[in-house]
């Protein structure tokens, strides 16, 4: 009976602190979320307060009227939207093949993944200019798209080899029985089985190419291409200051990942420390 | 697409270009030899060291006491893991937008909140500070960083089977024993991953840095990556050279942070 109270105690204080831990966690996006809502008139004044006299949702609405917002908006759709596309057209099949065949070089195929996946683009950035400089792509969805695929790419693939892997041969070997070839195989069995894997992938390329930045602030000079991440800053500079339209942006921008991210919240580790934590 | 930008860095590092960006020959490796000479270096890989050490080291510390805690069954439980999800998933440029604005020093909530508290007797000019900046810019470095290293911990703590705590509570270990001798050297791996993964985006971590250092001039402040960014395009030098070289020293530098990583990993081949 004390043994029982006690543990109720317990979960309870820890229920607690977990409260505690999610608001400090939460704190700085709800003034996001306060600051996005109050008039130009009040951003500054002293002493500063956290939520709006007046609020203003329609600051919501004066941004996503903006033809700034919406250019910006386009582009991170186009490029988050492509790259995803092109990293799961190209990483499915990566995968899949790693995940049943054994080739020459295929460990060493493997390690440079890995170490792709480590190769932020931002190390690699001046040698990215100089790149699409040569090619003739600054200032171009084309490299931003590219870009953003190829340093996905090793991820995806990263998860989605795991998932086949683990995908039993008996299955496909059964289909092969019924006369179901290779490819069909892949998109009949298969790839209905790795949902949730893809699912996964799409999301994890799609997150990381909608929250880029140095690689389209090197690259995108041109106001009316840049991604959301680049043009809401111009909200606030040394000369206009509307911290209410850079909050009311950044929270459009923000809402959609993270419900995605919710959403595979349980895959998050597991590509990165496989092997290794499991 | 990986690589070539590999091969593109290696030789701007050993050409000289217009302030333009036209090529204009080949220099061998003089802009190593700059690099090394500049007044800069010196103060930016101390504030690198500086930067990593400290975010790693106190992130992956709150990682443990965090993830302790999510690692036990309690009423929303879930609800804080969402909400741990919110600073991992949203851009770091915007989340240090949103801290340069906590930070201000006439209308952040920061300084009305330590004054009001009694904690400070006057605002502080956090990001203006020499003294405060780098401190300001470490706390939005481990606030970033600490979802996914929790996350890694959990994932560390699901892997040791129960048994394990079963056998010391009935050795009769305190809780804490039972942490020490049972949980820590069974989480060594995780924690390894943890910290090697941290240096690599911890090093390569660019919009903080960028952001909250924005208003000071020179780069007093400044780490290996954007030092290298304000070499190659902000900064009156425009010196595409000296920044490809420096971008070849970090490439080396995560190159061997990699290594370290496979081998703590001990790569092996997953069979398949």
């Amino acid at each position: 009976m004390r043994a029982r109270a006690r543990s109720v105690g317990r979960r309870a204080m820890l229920s607690g602190a977990g409260l505690a831990l999610a608001l400090v966690v939460l704190a700085p996006y709800v003034v996001m979320v306060c600051t996005a809502l109050k008039p130009d008139g009040e951003l500054r004044i002293t002493p500063p307060r956290l939520t709006p006299i007046e609020w203003q949702p329609g600051n919501f609405r004066v941004v996503l009227g903006d033809p700034g917002f919406r250019a910006w908006l386009k582009a991170s759709l186009i490029v988050a939207l492509t790259s995803t596309l092109i990293v799961l057209l190209v990483g499915a099949p990566a995968a899949y093949y790693t995940a049943r065949h054994r080739f020459r070089g295929r460990s060493a195929f493997l390690v440079l993944l890995l170490v792709t996946q480590m190769f932020s683009p931002t190390a690699l950035v001046v040698g990215l200019y100089r790149q699409f400089f040569e090619l003739g792509l600054v200032d171009t969805y084309a490299a931003l798209i590219l870009t953003n695929a190829a340093f996905n790419l090793a991820f995806a693939v990263w998860i989605l080899r795991a998932f086949f892997a683990a995908i039993p041969r008996e299955i496909e070997e059964a289909a092969a029985v019924d006369g179901c070839g290779r490819l069909r195989a892949l998109v009949e069995i298969v790839l209905p089985l790795s949902v949730p894997a893809l699912v996964t992938a799409a999301i994890f390329a799609f997150i990381a190419a909608w929250n880029e930045y140095i690689v389209a602030l090197t690259l995108m000079t041109d106001p009316a291409r840049k991604p959301l991440t680049v043009g809401i800053t111009s909200y606030v500079t040394a000369y206009i200051q509307h911290w209410n339209y850079l909050f009311a942006a950044s929270v459009i921008a923000i809402v959609p990942v993270v419900v995605l991210f919710a959403v595979i919240e349980r895959h998050l580790v597991g590509g990165l420390t496989a092997g290794s934590v499991r | 697409m990986v690589v070539y930008p590999v091969i593109a860095l290696v030789r701007a590092s050993l050409s000289r270009y217009s302030i333009t960006g036209l090529y204009q020959g080949s220099v061998g490796a003089a802009n190593y030899a700059r690099l090394v000479e500049q007044e800069a270096f010196v103060p930016v890989v101390a504030n690198t060291v500086m930067w990593v050490a400290s975010i790693v080291a106190v992130t992956v510390f709150v990682s443990l006491g965090i993830a302790q805690l999510l690692n036990e069954d309690f009423a929303g439980r879930r609800l804080v893991r969402w909400a741990l999800i919110v600073p991992w998933a949203a851009s770091v440029i915007m989340t240090s937008k949103l801290f340069v604005w906590l930070y201000d020093y006439y209308f952040g909530l920061l300084n009305h909140l330590l004054t009001s508290a009694g904690l400070i007797a006057a605002p502080i000019d956090w990001l203006g500070n020499d003294a405060t900046v780098m401190g300001a810019m470490v706390a939005v470095g481990i606030f970033v960083s600490v979802p996914f290293t929790t996350y890694v911990v959990l994932a560390g703590l699901a892997a040791i089977p129960g048994e394990m705590y079963e056998a010391a509570r009935v050795d009769g270990a305190s809780a804490w024993r039972a942490y020490r001798s049972v949980t820590l050297p069974l989480l060594r791996p995780a924690l390894l991953v943890a910290v090697v993964l941290n240096v690599i985006y911890v090093f390569n971590s660019f919009p903080i840095v960028w952001t909250l250092n924005d208003r000071n001039p020179g780069f007093a402040h400044d780490t290996m990556i954007t030092y290298m960014y304000k070499v190659a395009f902000k900064s009156s030098l425009r010196d595409v050279g000296l920044a490809a070289a420096l971008g070849v020293v970090n490439v080396l530098l995560i190159l061997i942070a990699v290594l370290v990583y496979l081998r703590t990993v001990s790569w092996r081949e997953a069979d398949g």
